[in-house]
């Protein structure tokens, strides 16, 4: 059974300041090579999910694949500590500036090559988190998608997958091969144990580009992007303030209510 | 990439109870915890063993990143590999197999038994008896600042076999915590460190096979002092991972601290404090790494190296600890701040494994020729 799980390669909020100077480049993509970038957690728990799927079977092949730029080999490099057995990195010049279209095309192209049985992923990104990907990559490869999965079951030739809706719980199987998209309510990844970072240097990685892939190069890329970003402006970061008000007794009595109701005492 | 995993799961499961750890003297169970379900417990075990293989390197950048966060639960790995270090360098086979396996699955702790109270830095004056009998040896005994004594399961004691002949007639032993007559004593009150718990361990007619003892008759205090070439290089990691720590907290600190009107971080004074503390420390992980690369080396000069990272990372780690409580005025002595628990905790790299006084005496007599 092979498994490929997608990924990406992700600026990492914890250690930039994000939305300030040097996040953006001059043509408004985000400038992955200035900041400090990671695997995007929620792909994290998708390869998390993988890994389990292989406990569980004797005939499990992990396989990651993510689009990005040069550095993105750290984020692969990563997922491969985490227990995936080999990683393809789709590296193209060309490729600067892909919307979510020309995304789930070459990322489609590169499933197709490898071959499949399940693909997972996580829902969205941590930086564009638009969560199309998943289901325009099911598309291109004529696949059934079931999205942001809660909980994942894999039979012999159908995937189950629990979803919590808020109002209802949906249990959806699909048929496989199949792509599903993970939550993070589905387990926490573990960190990698010693022995499989230094094993992780033993994988095979494989680079391709867009003619591994036989994508034409005009047809993905800043150029042919369906959206434009015209400018990008920072958002002040708005906290609600509470102001409490009225005569010492009665608002501190109020003011205890409210730490407790949110629970901060 | 071992570094940034270290240093994600140390911030992550050992961060948040470091300071808990330290207000209740209590043993850091989640470091432990979270350290086995990541094979980090005691990474220096071989690989045939079921061990992780690491090299002393690696096993250094392991215990400095637990270390940056907590020195109580860095004494785990570092501890782990002291103990179990005489094994690996001296023991039979079968001996190795025996207590080497379950420590690299997690199931069990070591501890390294050689100082006593009337025996400290004069190590070669200790009275701890091993008598042979029959088949067996008895122990009689007491072991002080036995570190993790307790909660390990094991333990490797050094003990007289012929006092005629001084340090060539003491021997090493696998004791282990199950053994009849084997007791331990009230936990010390530290200073710091007080996570790790520290006592005395008392041998009363404790009757062990002769099997288990490590290497040969009179080879067990050549074993010990082999052993701390080794594992000073993982003190040093552990006082440039406190250090570390506090100049991490401390350059942050800085630069949201406000006073007339600025971050206190624009004042030059502040600026050279911190180029002076990033500047030691980064001269002693050299240092540290170097010795490193000696020990998994076996080089011949690893007795001064060992002993002089050990020596200069403690002492600048105590440096860079007290300048980052200066950093941080009035907080900096609070409790409410980790810096003044990582002054405390740096005091204790100076003083175990050998006091910076005897790092001096070893280096001393193996200068680099």
């Amino acid at each position: 059974m092979k498994l490929v799980v997608l990924v990406k390669h992700v600026p990492d909020e914890a250690a930039d300041r994000l939305f300030t100077a040097g996040v953006f480049a001059a043509d408004l993509t985000v400038d992955r090579d200035g900041l400090s970038c990671r695997l995007s957690e929620p792909d994290e728990y998708a390869v998390e999910q993988a890994m389990r799927i292989a406990r569980r079977r004797m005939d499990v092949q992990i396989c990651v694949v993510t689009m990005g730029p040069a550095g993105a080999v750290r984020t692969l490099a990563r997922a491969l500590a985490l227990g995936a057995d080999e990683a393809v990195h789709v590296l193209d010049d060309a490729l600067h500036g892909s919307d979510a279209q020309a995304t789930s095309r070459v990322l489609a192209a590169a499933v197709e090559r490898l071959g499949f049985d399940l693909v997972l992923c996580g829902t969205a990104s941590t930086d564009s988190g638009m969560s199309v990907v998943p289901a325009m990559v099911a598309e291109r490869l004529g696949v059934p998608a079931a999205c942001e999965a809660d909980t994942v079951w894999v039979g012999e030739d159908e995937v189950m997958v629990r979803r919590d809706e808020g109002t209802a719980v949906v249990d959806v199987a699909v048929g496989m091969p199949a792509v599903v998209s993970v939550t993070d309510r589905i387990g926490e990844p573990r960190y990698p144990a010693f022995r499989s970072i230094v094993e992780a240097r033993q994988k095979t990685l494989r680079t391709w580009s867009l003619k591994d892939l036989r994508i034409p190069a005009a047809e993905v890329g800043l150029g042919a992007s369906a959206t434009v970003v015209r400018s990008v402006t920072p958002c002040a970061e708005q906290r609600p303030a509470l102001l409490v008000e009225g005569e010492a007794r009665g608002a501190a009595a109020r003011l205890a209510a409210y730490l407790t109701e949110h629970q901060l005492i | 990439m071992l570094r940034d995993t270290v240093r994600a799961l140390a911030e992550a499961k050992i961060a948040p109870f470091a300071a808990e750890v330290d207000e209740q003297g209590r043993f850091p169970q989640e470091a432990l915890d979270a350290l086995t379900a990541a094979d980090l417990h005691a990474v220096h075990i071989p690989e045939q063993y079921g061990g992780a293989g690491a090299d002393a390197l690696a096993t250094v950048i392991v215990i400095e990143e637990v270390a940056r966060v907590c020195a109580s639960s860095s004494l785990i790995p570092a501890v782990n590999k002291l103990g179990s270090l005489p094994l690996v360098l001296s023991a039979s086979e079968d001996l190795k197999k025996q207590y080497l396996s379950p420590v690299a699955r997690g199931e069990a702790m070591f501890s390294y038994c050689l100082s006593e109270p009337e025996a400290g830095s004069d190590a070669a004056s200790m009275k701890t008896r091993a008598v042979r009998d029959g088949d067996d040896y008895v122990l009689n005994g007491v072991k002080r600042w036995i570190t993790n004594a307790g909660v390990s399961d094991y333990y490797t004691v050094m003990a007289v076999t012929d006092p005629e002949k001084r340090s060539k007639g003491i021997s090493a032993f696998v004791v282990e915590k199950s053994d009849e007559g084997v007791s331990f004593g009230a936990p010390e009150k530290k200073l710091g460190i007080k996570g790790s718990p520290t006592r005395e361990v008392y041998l009363d007619n404790v009757r062990i096979p002769a099997s288990r003892m490590i290497g040969d008759e009179g080879t067990g205090f050549a074993t010990a002092m082999a052993t701390l070439d080794h594992t000073r290089v993982t003190i040093a990691a552990q006082a440039l991972g406190i250090a570390q720590g506090a100049l991490d907290y401390a350059k942050g600190y800085v630069q949201e601290r406000k006073q007339f009107g600025k971050a206190i971080a624009d004042f030059q004074g502040i600026q050279f404090m911190l180029a002076d503390m990033a500047m030691k420390l980064e001269a002693a992980r050299a240092l540290t790494y170097q010795a490193a690369a000696k020990s998994e080396r076996g080089d011949n000069d690893l007795t001064f190296f060992g002993a002089a990272a050990k020596c200069y990372a403690s002492d600048v780690a105590m440096e860079v600890t007290i300048d980052a409580i200066q950093l941080l005025g009035g907080y900096g002595y609070t409790r409410d701040y980790p810096v003044e628990r990582m002054m405390r905790d740096a005091k204790i790299t100076q003083i175990y494994e050998g006091t910076n006084q005897v790092q001096r005496i070893v280096m001393a007599r193996n200068l680099p020729k």
